[in-house]
């Protein structure tokens, strides 16, 4: 019981419309294992908006989800562009997606604080030109 | 309240899913303003039917999508309401007067 259960997935980079497969499968597992629904709620959202950011601003990344017995651990890396200005990006409403995105529904620079938003902790670590790591951890009740 | 509502108000139910207990609804188009703000079991009204729109009304567990205005319900977005179990409707009402409608039913 003590053990930790690891979940991995690689987000496209060029296909925007398949991003929100590997927030999908989370969410089928963690339910099935009987996991807390609020919680799996929470990290469904913060997890999709991360995936969504990786296909649109990252060119891809990867994802690992662990389940701890007290905790939903989700990592995000890129070799993407990084960011230079990690506290606006973090505001509500900054956002530097194209048009196409926009049209979709997506791009509102909402991502980021929602990812805060819904994680009980959350760390987001990003260097220009090398890429960026992002560490949420959601609770169980 | 259940989604038996939606019908009610004469909805076009596109992705007839399994019934959902209704506890309010939201509005909006923006997707990630739906996400984070749209919560479990309200009814999301909205013009986007899109693959991702789809893909937000299941993460956010709300109770049913209303495509406002006539808009269309993608194929793909279709295909996926039903895999996941999307409760789906449509109504040519622009999204204030079907919110309207729905708001007094819900009272
Ligand atoms: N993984 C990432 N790599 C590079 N830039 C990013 C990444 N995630 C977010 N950003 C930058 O931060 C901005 C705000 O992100 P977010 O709050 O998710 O809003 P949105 O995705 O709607 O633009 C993005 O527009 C982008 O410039
Ligand atoms: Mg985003």
């Amino acid at each position: 019981m003590s053990e930790a259960i690891t979940l991995r997935y690689t987000v496209p980079g060029d296909d925007f419309t398949r991003a929100g497969e590997a927030s999908a499968d989370v969410k089928r597992n963690l339910k099935r294992m009987g996991v807390d629904r609020e919680a799996v709620r929470k990290a469904a959202i913060a997890l999709y908006e991360g995936e969504i950011n990786l296909a649109i601003h990252a060119g891809g990344g990867e994802i690992t989800v662990t389940l701890t017995p007290d905790t939903i651990v989700m990592l995000l890396e890129d070799h993407g562009p990084g960011i230079p200005d990690i506290s606006l990006a973090m505001s509500e409403g900054w956002s530097t997606a194209p048009d196409e995105v926009r049209s979709l529904g997506f791009g509102a620079g909402m991502g980021l604080p929602n990812m805060k938003k819904y994680s009980d902790r959350f760390d987001i670590q990003s260097t220009v030109g090398v890429g960026t790591t992002i560490r949420m951890e959601v609770d169980l009740a | 309240m259940t989604t038996e509502l939606l019908r009610q108000l004469d909805f076009t139910p596109l992705v007839d899913a399994e019934e959902r207990e209704i506890t309010g609804g939201f509005c909006g188009d923006l997707l990630s303003w739906a996400m984070g703000r749209c919560t479990e079991g309200q009814v999301w009204f909205t013009v986007m039917g899109n693959l991702n729109a789809v893909a937000v009304a299941s993460l956010a567990d709300a109770a049913a999508i209303v495509l406002c205005h006539g808009a269309a319900l993608m194929p793909d977005a279709l295909a996926r309401a039903r895999s996941e179990g999307i409760n789906v409707f449509a109504t040519d009402l622009p999204e204030y007067e079907a919110c309207v409608a729905f708001a007094r039913e819900m009272e």
